[in-house]
């Protein structure tokens, strides 16, 4: 039947550029993890082909390494999860001998996300990966709910989530993504105060805090008693929050938070968003991120978009 | 390997009420399934209940290609799972942990289960069948009713000890106070023939039995594995929810993850609540 059969030619279309520069971290499509939710990498490796990422954030670093928080550490909620991990880690100097050269291994971005206690912590972490090969950005995470000190204290207000940013800034080449709380008044000033001191892109959000309770026990589910809640859940307050920033900050952004799907991602890509991250979907469906992937590339092809930064921020014309 | 694999449903039975075996068409995870290991399975297929329940495997079905599970239902996702019918189809990422270890055929073996704990016993009893070790079975439960497989235990050709809880069936009392007393009888005895490998015991049942079984088997000195139970997030090692206590090899404290270093651990490097 017919000519292109014979020529094997399937498709006349072109297919889209689903490319994205994220601060001067280049993504061969918008999708990357939300860190936390894929470990450091290999824990999914058996079932999707961790090339097939835009990058990869993986679960955050602190200068030495971390026990975490007394479980229960997870409560399921309505639509979501409430967690209390408590940034159990192995510390930086064995995540660079121990899990970088995995990554190293494959051809992808990889994001590093960082926490500490101090401004100070920040800066060595951010020296100390610098010099550390295969690192394309690092994540600041200044919005951890879990942590008594640092976390999320340093991303409730304006003037200390700038401080850490210089300091971030001040010790490292790598492009700088800040990660934002949604745990405030008012996301935008941070977000202003964050740009301001020099952030290359901002994340957003880190998980909502939260609290589940045994009604049996007679007590809160969580050891650590309040959590940070994730999933499908808090997806729209997380897309309002990305529709604010857009609006202010002339920096990309990395939306995140409650995305199960490609139809989920395009919504944060309209309100503004340059790239996104999966996270809690991970748990329930461990191929999620190369699923979402696809999905993005068929919208983009079915609705004759060439090129995927078309449709960043695209929500706001209609306004 | 573990895989992400959509199962059908052959067949699913109430067994006693709230108790059901499932049965599952998977040849690549019957294949690769081993005693101890457990399967992360989406119970039904809307955001709410969003997480996976992870499930040990019960029995394997080489010949049919399937893999069966055992369990109670104890909350919203077990009980979506108890409405799969035959042909349904079931997501399921598996076989996941470290499971129990192989008993050389020259050990003597102990198992002790509590109530659904014999989900993943069974599994070892019968493998442990296949490979000629035969097993003194201690089998509690909070009443009769609730005793499970004794019977087809017994086939396999292990002894098996009945106590409950209530009285209603066999030695009246907890499982761990029953097998204690054997251990007690049997450490006066001198040495047992035909088990020139040692001793070794395997339990699985909540957390105050297992807690229990060890230290028994501590002040004993005899080696043992749990199966240890968990909330889990995404069952494979990412997100370390399921992280349990224990003793390192420098004795340090460390948490390790129920989905992969366990749920199978040496009894004594758990540390204990």
């Amino acid at each position: 039947m017919g000519m292109s059969g014979a020529t094997g030619q399937k498709n006349t279309g072109i297919r889209p550029n689903l490319a994205v520069n994220v601060g001067g971290i280049l993504m061969k499509n918008p999708v990357t993890t939300a860190s936390g939710t894929f470990g450091f990498g290999p824990e999914y490796a058996p079932y999707l082909d961790l090339n097939h990422l835009g990058a990869i954030t993986v679960k955050g670093i602190t200068l030495s390494p971390r026990n975490g928080n007394p479980t229960p550490r997870l409560a399921e909620t309505p639509a979501g999860i409430l967690n209390s991990i408590g940034l159990q880690n192995p510390g930086v100097e064995r995540f660079i001998t121990e899990v970088l050269p995995f990554l190293a291994g494959y051809d992808l971005p990889v994001i590093i996300n960082i926490a500490g206690d101090t401004v100070g912590d920040y800066a060595l972490l951010a020296e100390k990966l610098s010099c550390a090969p295969g690192v394309a950005g690092l994540e600041v995470n200044i919005s951890c709910p879990n942590v008594k000190k640092g976390g999320m204290q340093f991303g409730s207000d304006p003037a200390t989530a700038a401080e850490v940013t210089r300091a971030v800034k001040e010790s490292t080449d790598l492009p700088v993504i800040v990660k934002l709380s949604p745990n405030v008044t008012s996301i935008v000033a941070v977000a202003e105060k964050v740009a301001e001191a020099g952030a290359n892109a901002l994340s957003m959000i880190n998980t909502l805090l939260g609290l589940a309770i045994d009604i049996k026990k007679k007590r809160p589910v969580l050891g650590n008693i309040l959590g940070g809640l994730s999933g499908p859940a808090v997806k729209p307050v997380a897309l309002r929050a990305v529709w604010q920033v857009y609006q202010e900050v002339k920096l990309p952004i990395i939306g995140m938070g409650g995305i199960m799907t490609a139809e989920d991602a395009i919504e944060f890509i309209l309100a503004g968003a340059t790239a996104v991250a999966v996270g809690t979907a991970n748990f329930v469906n461990p191929r999620a991120t190369v699923e979402i992937i696809d999905g993005i590339e068929r919208y983009l092809a079915g609705n004759k978009i060439k090129d995927i930064s078309e449709l960043t921020g695209l929500a706001h014309k209609h306004e | 390997m573990s895989l992400l694999v959509e199962a059908i449903v052959t067949k699913q039975e109430q067994i006693a009420p709230g108790h059901y075996r499932l049965y599952l068409f998977t040849p690549e995870i019957a294949e690769a399934a081993g005693p101890g290991q457990f399967l992360h399975v989406r119970c039904g297929n809307t955001l709410d209940p969003l997480l996976r329940r992870p499930i040990s495997i019960h029995d394997v079905d080489r010949a049919k290609n399937e893999v069966i599970l055992f369990y109670r239902v104890a909350g919203r996702g077990t009980a979506l799972l108890s409405k799969s019918k035959t042909g349904d189809t079931l997501s399921l990422v598996g076989p996941l942990g470290h499971g129990f270890s192989t008993p050389g055929t020259r050990t003597r073996v102990a198992v002790v289960s509590g109530g659904i704990g014999i989900a993943p016993l069974y599994f070892l009893l019968q493998e442990m069948a296949g490979s000629g070790t035969s097993a003194d079975v201690f089998l509690g439960a909070a009443t009769a009713r609730q005793l499970f497989f004794s019977r087809e235990i017994m086939n396999f050709g292990h002894r098996v000890v009945l106590s409950t809880d209530d009285g209603s069936a066999g030695y009246h009392g907890t499982v761990t106070a029953l097998f204690e007393e054997y251990i007690r009888k049997d450490s006066n005895k001198s040495s047992m023939p035909g088990h020139s490998d040692g001793n070794m015991v395997y339990g699985c049942g909540p957390y105050g039995m297992l807690k229990r079984l060890a230290e028994i088997i501590n002040k004993f000195g005899i080696p043992g594995e749990v199966s240890l139970e968990e909330r889990m997030g995404c069952g494979v090692g990412a997100c370390l929810s399921c992280a349990c206590k224990t003793r390192g090899k420098e004795s340090e404290v460390q948490y390790r993850r129920v989905c992969v270093e366990g749920p199978v651990f040496p009894a004594g490097e758990v540390i204990w609540e």
